[in-house]
């Protein structure tokens, strides 16, 4: 019982990040029907925002131990300690979280940039375009950062206070044996948390409204003298700021590097098409579905029965799925079918 | 006005025409044939006044910084090759036959490629090389797969493979190839110097649950840890399999939890072992108690660049290493010296392994007198050389392998900087890691014989 309830949050967390990237894809092709191959590599460029944040706040001089009175008297310590003994450490310590603070203006502009700059002459060109142009832009993305940060994992600390792990198990009266670490719990509520403002924002506010009305008819929407294409151009950013922010926040999980964006992505394309391409609920729903399945298909007690099925169970549902309805779990009726 | 009479009898024309065709005739397979006599064996360099070596290193991929790493290393063993630089090495190694003028008075130049760290991609670069840019040797690579899979190419092709950093038993166990050398030590290694130091420090009763990298070296460490941990009494628990690249471990790390395991072996490396050991640590398993006991993680395999990815993870973890730059023998001074001036940090030890390679190799072809590959191999089977930073060290014949002390190491406590992660806590003597050729983790294979290429 405990193994299976930590592999259900194992399921839910991994689904969390999932579904964030998924949630991006589908407003992206919702709304200019552009299918974003380089949105991988906006998580992965959000989490470097992470990094570089750190390494600047970390950026080091040289200060005499007055302990020491040999050669070795003078040490490396963080400008920032050095100048501010307290509040200097304690700004360091939770970089992660004020790396948030920076990447929302950051992968906001490099969002709108990125839609006036390229995506918008490939509006009208096939699919296949703009998978190789977004495709293009996602390596060259990744290059910049392994030139500039190495191809080496650059590990980042999440605030000592939420260091270990939060016992779940003796909260909730099961034992003590259900331990789950706190930065997790973090990212699993980080995640409900902006999947909620998503929905919430094209639900209840106008702008959203019209959004949604967009998506439905774009031309429609058009004649009624509404510029749905600026509208459209923010709803790019949006996507490329919850992509930046769910990489911002996943640093302490995995060590970034310059291929996680990669990892993520033809996952979260299966996770888009099993959820139906343009349906925002179904990216969600199937992000959290597959992230569970792939947690429980790991077990032992699974793979005894069935080897190497962790390794196939999400292209096995990504096939089941499309054989038996191929516009995905919640996709509209007309899209990926014939 | 007389009509030559042509009938009959041959004109002098005739004859010349005649003799003309047959010297052409007789003489076309000498001309066709010529190469091959002068050439006895594939992309011989002959009187060209350069040789050309293969890097074959992953530049791209999970394995790009040790890839870029090691072609650090093979750049500056070209330099002091060519006598350039203060020749690093070169200066303690014993015996040598290296005189800094190139290899048999050739210039060392070289070509590179990305293995991508696919085996695919690897063979693909390797064949470019031997096919198009003439190499007499390929050289490199950051996994055991591509190794195995380059080590067979050259071996059909007829060059000569110096591996670079591959720690699978079956480089030179069921896969080993005539044509192929390993100066990196192997898992059965890593077992075998690790067991009594485990041993020591936390006794000899413990369960041990295991994280395998599904693959070539995954399954050979595995079988190797094991084997040592089973002989000093220590039960082994699960063996999980885990795929190349998963990235999150987290579905893997939670059953150790509540599985009455009290050690964790992570058969992982690159930045499979930095995202699992993190995890592990996130996990709280390191906090834990288990059987009355601390619970211990321990990382066969280690690396510096590796420990620098798993940043303060890595405190107090035990783990094997091929060679460290905090060594303080001659040999490996003059290269710390020598690669830390070329570029501004120490090396790692892929970049070691590299570079004493295409040492081992040039003097090898200076022994031999020749770039034929079958008298180079020659050269190397049984070679003893000393000064290349593991002390004394054999080329054993039977087999191809290196045979040195190996290093256990431990991640330090506080570290001085970025680069002073790892601790030698023991230098395990050679005799404590050496097997027989037929020992059955290494058996399946057979050397063959050594191809020319012709």
């Amino acid at each position: 019982m405990d193994a299976l309830i930590l592999q259900l949050l194992n399921g839910l967390d991994k689904g969390g990040a999932y579904a964030l990237i998924a949630l991006g894809l589908t407003l992206v092709f919702g709304t200019l029907g552009v299918v974003n191959f380089a949105h991988g590599a906006i998580f992965m460029l959000g989490a470097f925002c992470a990094v570089t944040v750190r390494k600047v706040l970390t950026l080091s001089t040289k200060v005499r131990d007055e302990s020491v009175t040999l050669f070795e008297a003078y040490k490396e310590v963080p400008i920032l300690e050095a100048k501010f003994p307290v509040i200097g450490g304690v700004i360091v310590d939770y970089s992660v979280p004020l790396s948030i603070i920076i990447a929302i203006p950051i992968m906001l502009f490099l969002g709108l940039v990125m839609e006036r700059g390229l995506i918008r002459h490939f509006y009208k060109r096939p699919h296949a375009d703009q998978i190789l142009v977004t495709f293009g832009l996602a390596i060259i993305c990744q290059e910049v950062v392994r030139h500039y940060f190495g191809a080496n994992p650059i590990p980042q600390a999440a605030p000592a206070i939420v260091a270990g792990s939060a016992n779940i198990g003796a909260f909730f009266g099961l034992g003590d044996n259900i331990v789950y670490p706190w930065w997790r719990l973090i990212y699993l509520l980080f995640s409900a948390l902006v999947i909620g403002a998503v929905f919430a924002f094209l639900q209840f506010t106008t702008f959203g409204m019209v959004v949604r009305a967009g998506m439905q008819d774009r031309e429609m929407v058009g004649l009624l003298g509404i510029d749905i294409q600026r509208r459209f151009t923010i709803v790019f950013g949006m996507a490329t700021v919850v992509a930046g922010l769910a990489g911002v926040m996943y640093t302490p999980i995995l060590p970034p590097d310059y291929h996680m964006g990669m990892d993520f992505l033809v996952l979260s394309f299966v996770v888009v098409v099993v959820g139906g391409m343009g349906s925002l609920g179904g990216a969600v729903l199937a992000g959290f579905l597959l992230g569970i399945l792939q947690s429980f298909a790991s077990m032992n007690e699974i793979k005894s029965i069935v080897p190497g099925i962790d390794q196939i169970i999400i292209y096995l549902v990504a096939v089941i799925v499309l054989l038996v309805r191929p516009r995905g779990l919640m996709g509209r009726k007309g899209v990926m079918e014939d | 006005m007389s009509k030559k009479n042509t009938t009959g009898s041959w004109s002098r024309r005739s004859v010349l025409k005649a003799s003309a065709a047959s010297a052409a005739i007789t003489g076309a397979p000498l001309f066709f044939s010529r190469h091959a006599y002068g050439a006895e064996f594939l992309n011989n360099p002959g009187d060209k006044g350069s040789v050309t070596l293969g890097f074959n290193v992953p530049q791209s991929g999970a394995y790009a910084d040790e890839g870029a790493d090691e072609l650090r290393a093979y750049k500056l063993a070209v330099k002091h090759l060519n006598g350039e630089g203060d020749g690093g090495m070169m200066n303690t190694m014993q015996p040598s036959a290296l005189k800094g003028n190139g290899i048999l008075g050739k210039k060392v130049e070289y070509v590179t490629g990305d293995t991508q760290t696919k085996s695919d991609a690897a063979r693909a670069s390797a064949k470019r090389m031997i096919e198009k840019d003439g190499v007499v040797m390929v050289t490199g690579g950051s996994s055991s797969g591509v190794a195995v899979a380059v080590q067979g190419l050259c071996q059909d092709a007829g060059i000569i493979f110096m591996a670079g950093l591959t720690h699978s038993n079956d480089t030179t166990g069921k896969d080993k190839k005539a044509n192929g050398f390993r100066h990196f030590f192997n898992a059965y290694m890593s077992g075998a110097a690790l067991g009594p130091v485990l041993e020591k420090t936390y006794g000899n009763d413990r369960t041990t649950y295991h994280l395998t990298a599904d693959y070539t070296w995954g399954w050979t460490q595995e079988e190797s840890i094991v084997a040592s941990t089973e002989a000093i009494g220590w039960t082994t628990g699960a063996k999980v399999m885990t795929p190349v690249g998963a990235g999150d471990f987290s579905q893997y790390i939670t059953p150790i939890l509540n599985s009455g395991a009290d050690t964790l072996i992570l058969n992982h490396y690159g930045k499979d072992m930095i995202n699992s050991l993190t995890q592990a640590i996130q996990f709280g398993l390191k906090d834990r108690q288990v059987n009355g006991k601390d619970f211990q993680i321990v990382v066969p395999l280690y690396s510096r660049l590796m420990a620098q990815g798993a940043g303060e993870n890595v405190k107090g973890i035990y783990g094997s290493t091929n060679w460290h730059w905090s060594l303080s023998d001659a040999g490996s001074q003059a290269f710390v010296k020598s690669f830390g001036q070329e570029y501004g940090f120490p090396p790692s030890q892929a970049a070691h392994t590299c570079y004493v390679q295409t040492l081992l190799y040039a003097d090898a072809c200076e022994r031999a007198g020749t770039f034929e590959p079958c008298q180079v191999v020659a050269a190397l089977e049984g070679h003893k050389f000393d000064g290349l930073g593991n002390g004394p060290t054999e080329y054993r014949a039977g087999d191809h392998q290196c045979f040195k002390d190996v290093l256990v190491v431990k991640g330090k406590e506080n570290p001085s900087s970025q680069f002073d992660l790892l601790e030698v806590v023991e230098v395990t003597p050679r005799a404590q890691v050496e097997y027989p050729v037929d020992h059955p983790m290494f058996a399946g294979g057979d050397l063959g014989v050594c191809n020319n290429g012709v």
